[in-house]
């Protein structure tokens, strides 16, 4: 017992030794900065934010850690007592076993991390490598645990629609029955790899009634709607991972197209569910969304060509890693490996590519969102995998970062990259990862998940100059060893920030006024409600008329200039009047009346306006006559 | 010791005990404002298969994970890993003072700083593991310690001392070549070892090797896909 108090406080010094070396290796990029030199710590970590205020926090739950690593990974084994001071700085111990001899066991950091998010009405679904937990979010505040569901199998990423919960599973460990001993033999029926789907009308109790087996696994998946098809529900799966042998499941071939025409590379998955008969989903098509569209080799995408007889086997882009769909704009990007892809997906089942753009700085793109207006996308690069510290101050700002491209006639037009600015430590795995919009009418701003890189909210309404509005940030886990952590996914959903951290739970976030963002503009963002939010599949948001909104587009015209002085006086009085009005009151009509003859008066501004401000003047003047027909009754 | 530890055991419950009696006594006493409930743990629930029914599981049942620990093979791939990964070191440190190419500089310089972390990252699992994490970056950083080849053990993709040998002699465009023709071969190395990981029965279980083999494989295959082009390129 003694022996052991010793050697926790050798390796305590240790770690503050080499803590504070590795933290003077740093070189800042802004001094100032805030995310700089943070504790460590799992649940007493430095914090810092901008802009942004941490409400909420929920621990992993029971079943979700192993107690004695409860950040995922023990220390290093225990070495044999040495007179002190001798040791204290020396590197981890390292045994010399003999060769081929079996690992000592350690619980891997990822068993149990927490994944990405869904939302429906007050619940939160949070998925994990292990299963996925429920939370109710009706109080931002108070989040709580409604369910724990174990069932293995990696990455575990969610999807909802009504009673039906869709998990991803790609690891050779998943079962078909949910267990948790893996399974051993390399072709076995027990193994379960690709979509699962579990009917979750009994939120404490859910039962699995689908799994669909899919050959390289699912990754992520996406849910899309087909308009003309409302029976049916479909799923595209993107699996990354290796193929099972045909043995284990009758077709998967890992075959270079050239030998095998139906290889399962170089394709999606799309999975129908009848949504009657949720049970009988199947997989439907495997479109070849690589293939060159002229001549149909499969492997349309590979830029080397026909190398000739005995050249090296493909290794082209042959998988997407995400698909964000747009179903109302008949739109998906796809972020595939060594491409970013734009498809059109009217016929969901035969996606067709439009556009196809690869970029120097990108080591994998990773996955893809879409501006409101279906004019931009931002796609990531998880250069690194995810596990890895990329985010240090000798890494470049544009390597792991975004890039934004504008989609001008069905095509990808590179404007910028965006990386979370702060430098991190060795000890951080960061990296782009996933974000959604926050519906700030008029503007496109997105929050955004950067691992142990925290949480960074950046607005990208002029592409070409993306510009950071708010950050959360938190220290290392561990002050000398990386320990896989931080934000899976941060989504906006009904008012708040939603984070995924992978070590630590739940985290919930509001926004706070700025000068990059007013209270009327989180006002306005905040009146969007979704009943159900799946962040692959993007809704069209659309903003009820009202003095909120107004308001809104008016802090964005005094801000960039766009606006009369006298003019956005005016209007401010006429709003302010507006706010007391009630349909039927005696002075409503005339409030309306004089707000009218504003709107009136924006339009004819707007046409002598150019550009952004001339879109906004615009969406002014319509939200003000949507607010004054409310008035009016 | 013991003794008193039973004994304030012993203690602790009377006194717990006791605590209930009064509080259920006070709320009879005064039901006015009832406490407020403490918040149950839901249930942990583990299904079954399609159409079987779900089940309670205690928490210790839940997160056993006995049978996915790491495996003699796990542990063989990442140590060749270690070895696989040290030659694209060496061949970036070569193709830095032989190519004019901005675009090599730039794959070298991706190259480089994946490759080093990632063989950080593989010792230290092996060291937590009490494995015998090789380190033959230790040599390489060393001045005119490059024997290319020499002390390594031969991986799939891995180019042989003499391969090494005629890319160290060659320069501009013809080092260009061979370096990308060189790198090809050596990153389908890698995906063959994640194959042949796979294909070997309880290997690749444990999450973090699973979640590593998968990055290794796509990763490479992305920068072969990227060199295959780079290739064409060339003049």
């Amino acid at each position: 017992m003694k022996s052991m108090v010793a050697s926790v406080v050798s390796v305590a010094a240790a770690m503050l030794f080499l803590g504070i070396e590795g933290g003077a290796q740093q070189q800042p990029a802004s001094p100032h900065d805030p995310r700089i030199g943070l504790k460590a710590g799992l649940h007493d970590a430095g914090e810092a934010a901008l802009n942004m205020e941490h409400i909420a926090s929920l621990p992993r739950p029971a079943g979700f850690f192993d107690p004695a690593a409860p950040a995922g990974s023990p220390t290093p084994p225990e070495r044999p007592p040495a007179a002190p001071g001798t040791e204290a700085a020396a590197p981890p111990a390292e045994a010399a076993p003999a060769p081929g001899a079996p690992a000592a066991p350690r619980p891997s950091g990822l068993n149990f991390a927490n994944s990405d998010l869904a939302f429906s009405r007050n619940h939160l679904f949070m998925g994990n490598f292990h299963g996925f937990n429920t939370y109710d979010v009706d109080s931002s505040k108070r989040p709580r645990l409604l369910a724990s569901i174990v069932c293995p199998g990696g990455q575990g990423d969610v999807s909802v629609r009504g009673n039906l919960l869709f998990m991803s599973v790609e690891q050779t460990s998943g079962r078909v029955d949910c267990g948790t001993e893996g399974v051993q033999a390399p072709v076995s029926a027990e193994r379960f790899r690709g979509v699962r789907i579990f009917d979750i009308s009994d939120l404490s109790k859910p039962r699995q009634i689908a799994a669909v087996q899919t050959c390289r696994g699912s990754h992520t998946h996406t849910l899309v709607e087909d308009p003309n098809d409302k029976a049916n529900l479909y799923i595209y799966g993107s699996g990354t991972s290796s193929v099972r042998s045909g043995e284990e499941l009758a077709g998967c071939s890992g075959a270079d197209p050239k030998d095998d025409a139906n290889t399962s590379l170089f394709s999606i998955d799309v999975i129908r569910v009848p949504l009657a008969a949720p049970e009988k989903a199947a997989l439907v098509a495997k479109p070849r969304i690589f293939a060159d569209q002229k001549t149909g080799a499969i492997a349309g995408l590979e830029p080397g060509g026909d190398r000739g007889p005995g050249a090296q086997p493909s290794r082209a882009t042959n998988q997407c890693h995400d698909i964000t769909v747009f179903p109302e704009l008949g739109l998906a990007a796809g972020a595939c490996s060594g491409n970013g892809i734009l498809l059109d997906i009217h016929d969901p089942v035969h996606p067709v590519r439009l556009d196809a753009v690869a970029d120097k700085n990108f080591a994998y793109w990773h996955s893809a969102t879409f501006n409101n207006d279906g004019t931009k996308v931002v796609f990531t690069d998880e250069w690194g995998g995810g596990t890895r510290p990329r985010c240090r101050a000798t890494d470049p700002l544009n390597w792991g970062a975004d890039a934004i491209f504008d989609i001008v006639d069905h095509k990808l037009k590179f404007e910028s990259y965006y990386k979370m600015p702060a430098p991190q430590t060795e000890q951080e795995n960061c990296v782009a990862h996933n974000g959604s919009l926050i519906p700030v009418p008029g503007r496109d701003i997105m929050v955004q998940a950067w691992y142990q890189g925290g949480v960074s909210v950046f607005d990208f309404t002029d592409s070409a100059k993306p510009v950071e509005i708010a950050f959360f940030d938190r220290g290392p886990i561990d002050a000398m060893q990386l320990i896989t952590g931080g934000f899976w996914s941060a989504y906006w959903y009904n008012g708040h920030v939603y984070g995924s951290e992978i070590a630590r739970g739940v985290d919930v976030f509001s926004l706070k006024p700025s000068e990059y963002l007013s209270q009327n503009e989180i006002d306005a963002a905040s009146l969007v409600r979704s009943g159900e939010f799946n962040p692959q599949e993007q809704q069209k948001i659309s903003w009820p008329a009202g003095v909120v909104v107004a308001r809104a587009y008016l802090d964005q015209l005094n801000r960039s200039h766009g606006i009369q002085a006298d003019r956005a006086r005016a209007l401010k009085t006429a709003l302010d009047r507006a706010d007391g009005a009630r349909p039927g009151n005696k002075n409503t009509a005339e409030i309306a009346g004089q707000l009218d003859a504003l709107a009136g008066q924006i339009e004819t501004d707007a046409a002598a306006s150019t550009g952004r401000d001339a879109a906004r003047l615009r969406a002014l003047a319509a939200t003000i006559k949507g607010a004054t027909a409310k008035l009016r009754g | 010791m013991y003794d008193r530890s039973v004994l304030s055991t012993q203690i602790y419950r009377i006194a717990a005990t006791l605590f209930v009696v009064l509080a259920v006594a006070s709320c009879r006493s005064a039901p006015a404002q009832p406490a407020p409930r403490a918040e149950q743990t839901p249930q942990i629930i583990q299904p079954g298969a399609p159409g079987q029914p779900s089940h309670a599981i205690a928490a210790d049942e839940s997160r056993d994970l006995s049978h996915v620990q790491a495996t003699p093979a796990d542990v063989t791939f990442m140590q060749g890993m270690i070895h696989h990964h040290s030659q694209a070191v060496e061949m970036v440190e070569l193709l830095k003072t032989r190519t004019s190419s901005a675009d090599m500089k730039l794959l070298g310089a991706r190259i480089e700083i994946s490759q080093r972390d990632e063989i950080k990252m593989m010792q230290h699992w092996l060291s937590v593991r009490g494995q015998e994490a090789p380190d033959p970056g230790a040599m390489h950083d060393m001045p005119g310690m490059s024997m290319p080849g020499m002390s390594t053990p031969m991986m799939p993709g891995m180019l042989t001392p003499e391969q090494m040998s005629q890319l160290a002699a060659a320069k501009g465009t013809a080092f260009d070549r061979l370096f990308l023709e060189g790198m090809i071969r050596h990153h389908g190395g890698a995906l063959t070892m994640v194959h042949d990981l796979f294909a070997t029965p309880g290997a690749g279980q444990d999450s973090e090797i699973f979640a590593f083999a998968s990055d290794v494989d796509a990763d490479q295959r992305m920068e072969i896909d990227r060199m295959s082009a780079m290739l064409k390129e060339l003049p």
